[in-house]
Formats: C-alpha cells, sequence, structure tokens
C-alpha cells in the first residue's frame, strides 16, 4: 500500500534538509511530472503560516527559499557557533558598498570613488566569500575587469535581489545637511555619477 | 592667534609643555595621531572628518581653513614617521591648486555654475560619504553565519541498493562446505564473549583493512573452531554486508567468493 505523501510535506521535507536555499525550478524536480509553480508557491505561503510561531522562519533569498533560526535565537547559537563567517575591515565593506551600489564597476572606478590605492586583499576577501565576481571587462585600454555582487551576497543578506539594497539616498538625511540646498547637490552629485556610470556603461557595452 | 585670558595659577600642560595659547588649528598629541589617522581610510575621510569636526558648510567649504588645517595634519603623520599613502599628498596638491585658482579673482563672464574649483572635490566627497555610510549600514544587516543561521542538513543518502554479486545459492554452498569441514572436529567449550557477532564483524573489518580483498573461506580457516563460532561469523559476514560495510563477490558462477571493504 503506498504512502499518500502530501505535496506540502514533501516540500517541507525538502527545504528542511536542504543544504543551501531552494527556488521554485529545483522544487519542480521533487516529482516526476512537473508541478504547478502557483502551487508549488501556495504551498510555501501556507509553511510560512505553519512555521510563524516555531523555532525557524521559511524565508525568501535570492537563490529560492530556505529555513533560518528566528532571530530571538541569534544569541545563543552565535555561542555555539564561535568560528564565525568574519566580518570585515571598514575598507573592505567600502569596497563591497560600492562594488554592490555602483556596479559594474573597475578598479579604477573604486579607487577614484574612495580616494585611495585599492587594496588587492580587500578583492581577494570578497571573491573568497563568493559575493563578488568578475562579471565582464571594460572595453577600454587594459581592458579592466567589472566587479559585481553575487547571488550569494544577497542570500547571505537575505535580499532578494540588488533592489532592497538600502536606499543610499537615504543617509544622506542622517548626515545632517541642509536639506534645501543638499537635495539639489545631492540629485545633480547623484545624477553626474549615474552620468558618469552610465557613459562608461555605453563604452563597454559597444 | 587668540589669547585666552589665563589665570596664571593654573597652568594647563600637553607633554610637559605648557599652553600659553589656544591653538587655532585642531591640535592631536602626535601619539594620539597616530591612533587618529590609522582609523582614516583616505585622504577623503581625512577631509570628511575635518569638515564635520569644524561643522564646515560641505556646500560651501572655506578653502583655506580646510587646507591649512589638512596639511597640519599630514605634517603630523610625517612627524611621526607613518609610511604615508601617495593619496595624501596628492589630495594636498589638489587642495592647494582649488585653493588657488579661488584666490585668483576671475572675470564675471566666466562665472558660472559649475565653474567652482570646488565643486569636483565636493562632489567627490559627497559620493564617498555617501559609500561610508551605506558600507557601516551593510555592515549592520543581520549577515548568514553570523547573526543568521540556515538550516545545513542532510538527508540520508539511500544507496541505490545493488543486488549482490554473488546468488544467495553460492553464499549457502559456500557455508554448507564450512560447516562439512567443521563437523570433523570436536567442539569446546567456548566463552559468551566469542560470540558476539559485533566483535566479529569489527575482525572481519580489520582483516579486510590489510587486505584487499579476501576469500571467503579463508574467514573461517581456523582449525578447531566449533560450530557456533562458524555460525556467528557467518552471521557478522551477512551483517556487514546488510550494513554495506562490505561486497561479496564472485567472478563467475561457482568460482571463488570474495569479500571486499566498500
Amino acid at each position: 500500500m503506498e504512502e499518500i505523501i502530501k505535496l506540502k510535506e514533501v516540500i517541507e521535507a525538502a527545504l528542511l534538509t536542504s543544504s543551501k536555499p531552494l527556488s521554485i525550478d529545483e522544487l519542480q524536480k521533487l516529482y516526476e511530472e512537473k508541478i504547478d509553480r502557483s502551487t508549488i508557491r501556495m504551498i510555501i505561503d501556507e509553511l510560512v503560516i505553519d512555521w510563524k510561531d516555531k523555532t525557524l522562519d521559511l524565508v525568501e533569498v535570492a537563490s529560492g527559499y530556505r529555513f533560518e533560526a528566528k532571530v530571538k535565537f541569534t544569541e545563543h547559537l552565535m555561542r555555539m557557533n564561535p568560528d564565525r563567517a568574519p566580518k570585515y575591515s571598514r575598507a573592505v565593506l567600502e569596497v563591497l558598498a560600492i562594488i554592490a551600489y555602483r556596479q559594474p564597476v573597475t578598479r579604477g572606478d573604486i579607487e577614484s570613488i574612495r580616494g585611495v590605492a585599492l587594496n588587492p586583499n580587500a578583492i581577494r576577501q570578497l571573491s573568497e566569500r563568493e559575493w563578488i565576481d568578475i562579471i565582464g571587462v571594460k572595453e577600454t585600454p587594459g581592458r579592466p575587469s567589472l566587479y559585481g555582487t553575487t547571488k550569494h551576497f544577497l542570500n547571505d543578506f537575505g535580499l532578494k535581489d540588488l533592489s532592497e539594497l538600502p536606499d543610499i539616498q537615504k543617509f544622506e538625511e542622517q548626515l545632517n545637511l541642509d536639506l534645501s540646498d543638499t537635495q539639489v547637490l545631492v540629485n545633480s552629485v547623484v545624477k553626474k555619477s549615474e552620468d558618469q556610470k552610465n557613459t562608461d556603461q555605453e563604452s563597454y557595452e559597444e | 592667534m587668540e589669547n585666552l585670558s589665563i589665570n596664571p595659577n593654573l597652568q594647563a600642560k600637553i607633554h610637559g609643555e605648557l599652553i600659553a595659547e589656544f591653538p587655532q588649528d585642531l591640535y592631536i598629541p602626535p601619539d594620539a595621531l597616530e591612533v587618529y589617522l590609522e582609523s582614516f581610510e583616505g585622504p577623503l575621510d581625512l577631509l570628511l572628518y575635518l569638515i564635520r569636526k569644524n561643522n564646515l558648510d560641505i556646500l560651501n567649504i572655506p578653502m583655506l581653513d580646510l587646507t591649512n588645517q589638512y596639511m597640519a595634519y599630514v605634517d603630523k603623520m610625517k612627524q611621526v614617521k607613518l609610511e604615508l599613502a601617495a593619496d595624501y599628498l596628492l589630495m594636498t596638491a589638489m587642495l592647494i591648486e582649488i585653493k588657488s585658482r579661488m584666490l585668483v579673482p576671475k572675470p564675471e563672464a566666466a562665472e558660472e555654475e559649475g565653474d567652482d574649483p570646488r565643486s569636483e572635490l565636493v562632489r567627490k566627497l559627497i559620493e564617498y560619504e555617501l559609500i561610508k555610510e551605506a558600507s557601516l549600514n551593510l555592515n549592520e544587516i543581520p549577515q548568514l553565519g553570523h547573526d543568521r543561521f540556515a538550516t545545513e542538513n542532510y538527508f540520508h543518502k539511500v544507496v541505490k541498493t545493488s543486488f549482490p554479486e554473488v546468488s544467495i545459492d553460492d553464499i549457502f554452498d559456500a557455508w554448507h562446505n564450512v560447516v562439512k569441514r567443521a563437523s570433523q572436529f570436536s567442539s569446546h567449550q567456548i566463552d559468551r564473549s566469542e560470540l558476539s557477532v559485533r566483535e566479529h564483524m569489527s575482525s572481519i573489518l580489520r582483516k579486510l583493512e590489510n587486505e584487499e580483498q579476501v576469500l571467503f573461506e579463508d574467514l573461517f580457516l581456523k582449525d578447531e573452531q566449533p560450530i557456533q563460532k562458524l555460525v556467528v561469523c557467518f552471521l557478522a559476514i551477512l551483517e556487514l554486508s546488510k550494513e554495506m560495510m562490505i561486497k561479496i563477490f564472485q567472478q563467475g558462477n561457482n568460482s571463488k567468493i570474495y569479500l571486499t571493504k566498500i
């Protein structure tokens, strides 16, 4: 007598035992006959509710869905994991922020924004962590590599896509500038940076 | 330099030196300076610090003031013999250039918006400041492996059951041969411990460590083994096979049976 396993249970088991996030595409592989994407999405919504009061949360990240311990347990779980992933120096974080917000960027772009020579160590650490990758080359003399962030980066920060990065323009408000003058200047600064980026983009997209 | 009226009975000292006047520029003792400067990421970072600390208007930077302060810092850096990044010196040159251009009176016709010699510097400063804030903000986001923990389990990987390459009949035939030989020997007292299937399993595995494959019969070859021991040994072999820890195989039908470790 064959056990009729509910689709929901299979998906739950798959997500609980996966070592990485599972996308809808991957979840479709659980059965020989292809399951409707909307059905899977519906089941995931149900699971999110099912687990609302339990110890884990079913969250959506860039690469798909996965179970994570609820935030209230972080304090305890941290003690069990003394070899945690490292937090990085300010320099590395600035490089990461530049790549995340201004990608694709070259080494020269990064140096120009920070005003200092780029320490190759920063790039190495971020590559090792699989947060950045070379996503192309700029069609200018020297053909410098273009850096961008990876899906892994989004997963680790719990973001679904780049648009979920904190709004960079909001920071200006925190920096106590006189808003009336600032807004005009910030807009022109941001616009000029965007223009610069776009003209750069044109030169290597051709 | 401002002269503050100082109560001659009070003596303010820094590093043993009397302060007679209130320094106009920011003064940081060299030791503290070393610490300070190591925490700057570069000339833009330092400039931002000076601007914010002195409440200078970033949209209307007093270039003389800022340049002087910046250069004072750079000089101090040289004094403490810190390895100065070339970028700091480059910035010094840029600041002086901007300052000079501002001092030169311009004909009114040339005065346009965006012709402010400071504008490029201001643009760079603001952009850097935004990135700096963004990076600090990024660091605050709960990160996986640090503040967030996800499931990392694995499911029991069930190896596809491959049927033994030996037929069950062959195994029984081999077993019968073993028993036939054993019946020729008389039984004797044996300890209970010698009948442990687990122990036999361990000793068989140990044998297989040293030799790549062992003949089925060789595992029973010890002379004068009582039938009970043989049975336990046989059970151990079957158990090991069931647990996928050994493989029983033969070259062809009715040929010798071998065991090997998986």
